[in-house]
């Protein structure tokens, strides 16, 4: 009961959804048709972006309401949201994943390091920004972006 | 006729059941959520994608999708949730649907072990755990209902619990739908048997037998899941609040009636449902059992009951 009393005295915690252009739509994504599912692959990220991933989809910011979802496997997926430099164990893994995909797919390198290495450019054991391996369809720069960032990328694909 | 309207209720109302459910837990957990229509567009969107099968299987794990969605289809049309009456009314009792749904979902098992992955195959033999566990505790409470009537058909079963309401708040019906509550709850994947929103292998167990089904198959999964779980919560209200259904021949109105007073039925447990699921956690994997023997020792009693104290 006392959790009863939790969930009214909070109410509702998500934020109002910000405006949006309309038409504002990723061809390759147009045919999804307000609903994308998303597979995480973490390709050797320190784990800021992950945070920022997590609160996306927590009830602030509440991306689900767009439509869009996180899955467990990427046969389920139409989208990779990759972070992190790829690294050269998660490299094959990361090929293997995006082949797992069933087509349409699409891949987001999301943070800095996915778009080009960031803070680990040249290290040892990087091989690579995400589109040296995979066709990248979009980005999100920061480090880590923010998570009004990631809602915005997430709403061109869901077009919601 | 009634069986036609009961096939598409389901066919159509179930992912917007599975819609509302999501929306409720989304409003009580404070987010805003996708909306009623949101599995419907998943469903559009996977049907529109590659289908993949992956290196190594066969026919077996091609046919599991067909056939779970196939199974529950014709449950649907042999349950009485609108109409007590059926075109199969003869061949279709109580043993028929039960062993329906346990062809589905075994189904479904061979097609997670025919991909050979370490997931699929411990998926699967947890589910082969839980039916073993579901199918008696079913079986068992409709029984302790069908001896009051004398047969095992269902759709004499609840016509006579239209006859005769009291009979509902007896010992023996109180026991059977509680046991029945719990199976339904078990057989659908629902917390806190299962997790149907979870993203971690080790805790799956519908999850973790679908993992490598992609496109139109998966789409056909997630369907006859939905569908499952709305002819599960429509036998549970059609057995113990059969308000409303229309018995023998009824005309188009009654017909119609009954379609919405059991749409309304089902979304209100549909509700209450998602609702206990946000005060609840999933049970670890090795209490699932005894909540299962809890079960069947309630259908157990409630047989028990219909014999000693009818």
């Amino acid at each position: 009961m006392s959790l009863w009393q939790k969930i009214r005295k909070t109410g509702r915690v998500a934020e109002p959804a910000p405006e949006r252009a309309p038409g504002n739509v990723l061809p390759a994504a147009a045919e999804l048709g307000g609903s994308v599912q998303l597979r995480h692959v973490d390709a050797g990220s320190c784990n800021g972006c992950e945070v920022e991933i997590a609160s996306v989809f927590g009830p602030v910011y509440d991306a689900e309401r767009y439509g869009a979802r996180l899955v467990a496997s990427p046969r389920h997926a139409d989208a990779l949201v990759v972070t992190g430099p790829v690294t050269r164990n998660m490299e094959m893994a990361l090929r293997r994943t995006y082949e797992a995909v069933p087509e349409p797919r699409l891949v987001i390198a999301l943070g800095d390091c996915a778009r080009n290495c960031g803070a680990f450019a040249g290290a040892y054991g990087v091989t690579g920004p995400v589109s040296d391996v995979v066709p990248v369809d979009a980005e999100i720069p920061g480090c880590p972006p923010r998570p009004e960032a990631i809602v915005a990328a997430l709403r061109e694909l869901t077009g919601r | 006729m009634g069986a036609v309207l009961q096939v598409v209720l389901v066919a159509v109302g179930s992912p917007l059941l599975v819609g509302m459910m999501r929306q409720v837990r989304a409003r009580l957990e404070g987010r805003a959520g996708a909306g009623i229509g949101q599995p419907w567009r998943d469903l559009r969107k996977l049907v529109r994608k590659e289908p993949i099968a992956p290196d190594g299987t066969g026919w077996v794990f091609r046919a599991a999708p067909l056939l779970l969605a196939g199974t529950v289809l014709v449950v649907a049309a042999v349950v009485p949730l609108v109409s007590t009456t059926s075109p199969l009314d003869e061949v279709a009792d109580l043993f028929a649907v039960v062993a329906l749904l346990a062809l589905g979902s075994v189904a479904l098992a061979l097609g997670a072990l025919d991909t050979s992955t370490a997931f699929g195959g411990m998926g699967a033999s947890r589910e082969m755990i839980v039916l073993a566990l579901v199918e008696p505790t079913i079986l068992l409470s409709v029984f302790a209902l069908s001896v009051r009537v004398g047969t095992t058909n269902l759709g004499t079963i609840v016509t006579s619990a239209v006859a005769d309401p009291l009979a509902v708040i007896s010992p023996a019906s109180l026991l059977a739908a509680a046991a029945l509550a719990i199976v339904t709850i078990a057989e659908t994947g629902r917390i806190p048997v299962d997790n149907p929103s979870t993203h971690l292998e080790l805790t799956m167990i519908h999850e973790a037998m679908v993992l490598e089904y992609a496109g139109p198959d998966l789409a056909l999964i997630e369907w006859a899941s939905a569908m499952r779980l709305s002819v599960l919560l429509g036998l549970l209200t059609s057995l113990f609040a059969p308000w409303g259904i229309a018995t023998g021949n009824a005309g188009l109105l009654a017909l119609l009636l009954a379609a919405v007073v059991v749409i309304a039925k089902v979304a209100l447990l549909g509700a209450l449902l998602a609702a206990g699921e946000v005060f609840m956690a999933k049970l670890r994997l090795f209490r699932i059992p005894e909540l299962l023997a809890g079960s069947f020792l309630m259908a157990l009693l409630a047989v028990a009951a219909s014999f000693f104290l009818a």
